[in-house]
């Protein structure tokens, strides 16, 4: 999806601005929201990938409007229909008005850490070689899905060069969909800044991107 | 802020409270969860964490090398791999390399590490210009690095993370680990600040 999300490359946003003695939250809607979320994750209802694709495919001008935290609850919230665990009647109401799908687990407090320090592995054992090797030549494809996909616009059609080879991991653009794990190689790609940005980029400048293997071509 | 004592919530606090009301109700989450989460990150991971890190990893070569080698099984090692920081990889600052991380994706970052991202670091200023003019966005910060130093980029966009190792302050030879940890800075791991000189903290 090419939506507001894919921010590499877009201008006048202004500057970026820190916040003296930050807290981690801004208000308790927020903390809420964020405890929500990683809670009804571990229901396994639903994906981190999920998660990022529901957040994306908020309309641009809504989610360019939105707070980080509205952007969240948006999202859990689009994911806790589309999964069947609320309806929209139970939304507007705040009530229970059918029973509860069975999920694999619900979090408990005392979970929470061994939750936390385990997470959640993103790699899976190697079914084939790896296409590409440190050093290879590759050039990104030029495609446009209409789904959640981790190839930004900004790398898309561009030449690097593989700096890394990290194993084969969960595929989002097909699990973000329910579509399955579909893993494969992932590689860091490096890319000069003229090669992303034109004659006029910075002329010190290399960038890279973590991509799967069907996001790259030999070249 | 209401101060009145009358209750005034907003819509969005109104929309929340139904929300976790509901899924508790339907048995999908315990709100005391929603409690020890929030309170894993507002108390115990946070950037001291990522700090103690690098403080080891100036303070011991051997440490630095598996950091090089292997970071995950380094930091499992520390009890700081976990979620959000499954497969991490550092990089070093050096005078010939600067290093830079964003996800402008959406904002993955090392939570094991550094905790849970700032504004700044989710913040479509940031996002957008951080990977095509990382020298404009350094200057946001206040921090100027040298046209001799090269700039590298590290855009996030699968579940690896990246914690910036930054240079070692001059006059800090024989310190501890401990003391080491107090130069090293949220920003300094990001690669938007450098370490903080022995001069701009109090010592222990």
């Amino acid at each position: 999806m090419n939506g507001a999300h894919d921010m590499g490359g877009m201008m006048n946003f202004g500057p970026v601005k820190e916040e003296v003695d930050e807290p981690v939250f801004h208000a308790e809607w927020e903390r809420r929201v964020f405890g929500l979320t990683i809670a009804v994750s571990a229901t396994e209802a639903v994906n981190i990938d999920m998660g990022r694709r529901a957040r994306e495919f908020i309309p641009p001008a809504e989610y360019l409007s939105s707070t980080y935290y509205e952007i969240w609850l948006a999202g859990l919230t689009r994911l806790l229909l589309e999964t069947g665990l609320v309806s929209e009647d139970e939304l507007s109401s705040g009530t229970a008005r059918t029973p509860a799908v069975p999920v694999k687990r619900v979090l408990k407090p005392d979970m929470v850490p061994s939750m936390l320090a385990v997470g959640s592995d993103s790699e899976r054992p190697a079914e084939t070689p790896a296409r590409f090797a440190v050093g290879d030549p590759v050039l990104t494809r030029n495609m446009h899905p209409i789904g959640h996909t981790r190839l930004p616009r900004y790398a898309r059609a561009k030449r690097g060069v593989i700096e890394r080879v990290h194993g084969t991991h969960v595929f989002p653009d097909s699990h973000a969909h329910g579509l399955g794990e579909a893993p494969q190689w992932l590689y860091t790609v490096r890319f000069t800044g003229a090669e992303m940005w034109g004659e006029d980029a910075d002329p010190t400048l290399t960038t890279s991107i973590d991509a799967w293997e069907s996001y790259l071509e030999p070249r | 802020m209401n101060d009145s004592g009358h209750s005034e919530l907003s819509d969005v606090e109104v929309r929340v409270r139904a929300l976790e009301s509901l899924l508790a109700e339907k048995g999908y989450i315990d709100p005391a969860t929603v409690d020890a989460l929030v309170d894993a990150y507002e108390t115990r991971i946070g950037p001291r964490n990522g700090a103690k890190v690098v403080a080891q990893a100036w303070a011991d070569n051997d440490f630095l090398e598996w950091l090089r080698a292997d970071a995950t099984a380094a930091l499992t090692s520390l009890g700081l791999a976990g979620r959000q920081g499954e497969h991490t990889i550092v990089v070093e600052n050096t005078q010939d390399e600067h290093n830079l991380v964003v996800c402008t994706l959406c904002s993955c970052y090392p939570w094991p590490l550094l905790g849970l991202p700032p504004v700044w670091y989710k913040s479509a200023a940031y996002r957008s210009r951080a990977v095509m003019d990382p020298r404009s966005v350094l200057a946001d910060f206040g921090v100027s690095v040298p046209q001799s130093t090269r700039i590298r980029v590290w855009d996030s966009t699968a579940e690896l993370r990246y914690l910036v190792i930054p240079m070692r302050p001059a006059g800090t030879d024989g310190w501890s680990a401990d003391q080491l940890a107090d130069l090293v800075t949220r920003d300094s791991m990001i690669g938007t600040g450098f370490a903080l000189r022995p001069d701009q903290v109090v010592r222990r």
